[in-house]
């Protein structure tokens, strides 16, 4: 009966006409489809276990210095344990990528919601996803090697070769997408009614996109950013191959800055066994960045739900 | 200058703007807006086309067939190749099908097809979904390292950890497009064929899933090309760059291609960045290839009903 009203085909319910016979192999297989649908959650209890458990070890370790120190060398002779250098690193690169990746995402879903044809967005929409499907060491190299010579050598003449300024660029282009996609979709919601209503007031096209259509869709919009800047937080290989390794406090974007991305990454690609503080320093910076984005995460959601209340 | 077809296009170029006859100032401002939303998108556009034309440059000269086939070389970047980061990369897609496909299917069809909404544990797998697909590609590396290489089942650094690693983090890719494109089935299919006496699993496999199935594949080609160019949980893992050679079972040690370049990258000498970007012509060479597969499937076997 249960399956029937779930299945809310029919009006009033299935009445099954003869005895209802057991079928032991339904059964069966729905309870493996079950089990299939819980791998997804295992998935999660798996990550958070691995990442309590090694930090448990860490935190007992080092203590409060994760949030005193003012150092992150966690491998050196005389160890420092303080994240604000990889938050910082990883904030700052992101802070870039967002301020190049909001207007170009936005700029972008206005134009394809509002101004394009259906065929110029039926040519465009295809090419930003292709942006989508570019590795992001793909964007390392170009990042490295063609924004880093042209943009920060030649352009702003300083001689670095690894540096927050063109991770963050980079990471703009990778970010765009996200926010175009989803702001885009929030302003496609947005009621026909409401636009019709200005232009009968005598609204021009430029006003309707910025007063009308921008306000109405400003949850999604705001759920698009931060969803971006929740992938730009969790991003790798941009920032492990262009912006160095280097802890770094400062704010000066023609700098090298490590993030608690390429700090995990680097640390992993060298050799340190189960149990040492290298190993465990690992898990730590992957449960703040966990936490980082889960909490991101949750904001989006939340403004998703909003937009979506007020017009379905 | 304004293309009619949209309605609200129709209402704004024509009736409200003939009728009210802007000024010009007003039609200059409504322009200059239209070309800076232009010019955003030119932007994002043309940097894809400079980072593809930078990487042909830098790659081409060194594309060749043995390319494809040699051992990456320390000593002499003329002579090194991808023969073992090819091999790797496809072991890997084995690995990550073979894992994402039953259990992708199988969430997808119980999430449309049994999941009582009304059950907090269903919603539960649902939100939990949500949030698995938002989580940062390295903390999958870091599931993989804890658990596949170390941990209760330390099967060590090869290839089935690092491709169910890849499966775990692309498998809400795959149970997203699956659930869409069984949604996309019609309730009076699955009507009729109750109707006629089929039993519900009956209806599932005759009906529903076939239905489905051009959906499903795309949605698994597109979950596969994303796992295809993902770098950061193998490296958690510990993959080893430099294969010395190249692997002919799923237990031998984790390489790929992106791995390959990315260890490319890292090295000193501007030879082996042009390594690199060869590398990272195959690798897009492949992605495209399975985008225009998924692409194709789509429009060949796309329903309307």
């Amino acid at each position: 009966m249960e399956a029937a009203t779930a299945q809310g085909a029919s009006p009033g319910g299935f009445r099954p006409l003869g005895k209802r016979r057991r079928r032991p192999g339904e059964e069966i297989v729905r309870a493996l489809l079950f089990v299939a649908a819980a791998i997804s959650v295992l998935t999660t209890v798996g990550i958070v276990f691995a990442l309590v458990e090694e930090s448990v070890s860490f935190f007992g370790d080092v203590g409060t210095r994760f949030f005193t120190d003012t150092e992150w060398t966690p491998l050196f002779q005389d160890p420092q344990y303080g994240i604000w250098p990889l938050l910082n690193g990883t904030f700052l690169i992101t802070g870039i990528g967002i301020l190049v990746a909001i207007p170009l995402g936005l700029g972008t879903a206005v134009y394809l919601s509002e101004y394009a044809s259906p065929r110029a967005r039926r040519i465009i929409k295809p090419i930003i996803e292709v942006l989508v499907g570019v590795p992001t060491v793909v964007f390392g190299y170009f990042a490295l090697t063609l924004v880093t010579p042209v943009l920060v050598q030649d352009l702003l003449g300083v001689n670095i070769q690894f540096n927050a300024l063109s991770a963050g660029v980079v990471m703009g282009i990778m970010i765009m997408p996200t926010i175009a996609s989803i702001s885009e979709d929030a302003m496609t919601a947005v009621p026909q009614g409401l636009r019709e209503g200005a232009y009968g007031l005598g609204a021009t096209k430029r006003q309707v996109a910025t007063k009308v259509v921008f306000p109405a869709a400003i949850s999604g919009i705001v759920a698009a950013i931060v969803l971006g800047i929740s992938r730009g937080i969790g991003e790798t290989m941009i920032v492990l191959i262009a912006a160095g390794l280097n802890p770094n406090l400062g704010v000066n974007p023609t700098e090298g800055y490590a993030t608690i991305t390429t700090f995990m990454g680097a640390t992993a690609k060298g050799d340190n066994p189960v149990g040492t503080i290298g190993y465990e320093s690992i898990f730590a910076c992957g449960l703040t960045l966990f936490v980082l984005t889960l909490i991101m995460n949750m904001i989006a959601i939340r403004f998703v739900r909003k937009y979506r209340e007020v017009y379905e | 200058m304004t293309p009619p077809p949209p309605a609200e296009a129709a209402v704004a170029g024509t009736a409200v703007g003939r009728a009210f006859d802007r000024d010009a100032a007003t039609r200059r401002i409504e322009a200059a807006f239209k070309y800076l939303l232009i010019g955003c998108i030119a932007i994002a556009l043309g940097t894809l086309v400079v980072l593809i034309v930078d990487i042909v440059i830098d790659g081409a000269p060194q594309l060749s067939p043995s390319f494809l086939t040699d051992l990456p070389s320390r000593i002499d970047p003329a002579s090194a190749g991808i023969g073992p980061a090819i091999a790797g990369t496809l072991w890997l897609m084995a690995v990550c099908a073979a894992f994402i496909i039953p259990v992708g299917i199988a969430t997808a069809v119980y999430l449309e097809e049994y999941a009582n909404r009304e059950r907090w544990h269903n919603r539960f797998i649902e939100v939990n979904i949500q949030n698995l697909a938002a989580v940062p590609s390295i903390v999958y590396g870091i599931l993989g390292l804890a658990f596949l290489v170390r941990g209760p089942i330390g099967m060590g650094r090869i290839l089935v950890a690092g491709g169910l690693t890849l499966g775990l983090l692309v498998l809400p890719v795959l149970i997203v497009a699956a659930r869409e494109a069984i949604r996309a089935v019609p309730p009076s299919i699955r009507e009729g064929s109750m109707a006629l006496g089929a039993t519900r699993l009956q209806t599932i496999r005759k009906q529903t899933l076939p239905a489905a199935l051009p959906g499903i594949a795309t949605g698994t080609i597109l979950a596969l090309s994303r796992a295809i160019g993902e770098t950061a949980p193998l490296i958690v893992i510990g993959a080893s760059a430099f294969a010395t050679f190249t692997p002919s079972s799923p237990t031998d040690a984790v390489t790929a291609l992106p791995i390959q370049i990315f260890q490319w990258i890292s090295e000193s000498q501007d030879e082996y960045k042009l390594q690199a970007a060869t590398a990272i012509m195959v690798l897009m060479a492949i992605l495209l290839a399975m985008n225009a597969i998924a692409i194709w499937l789509r429009n060949k076997y796309e329903q309307k009903w």
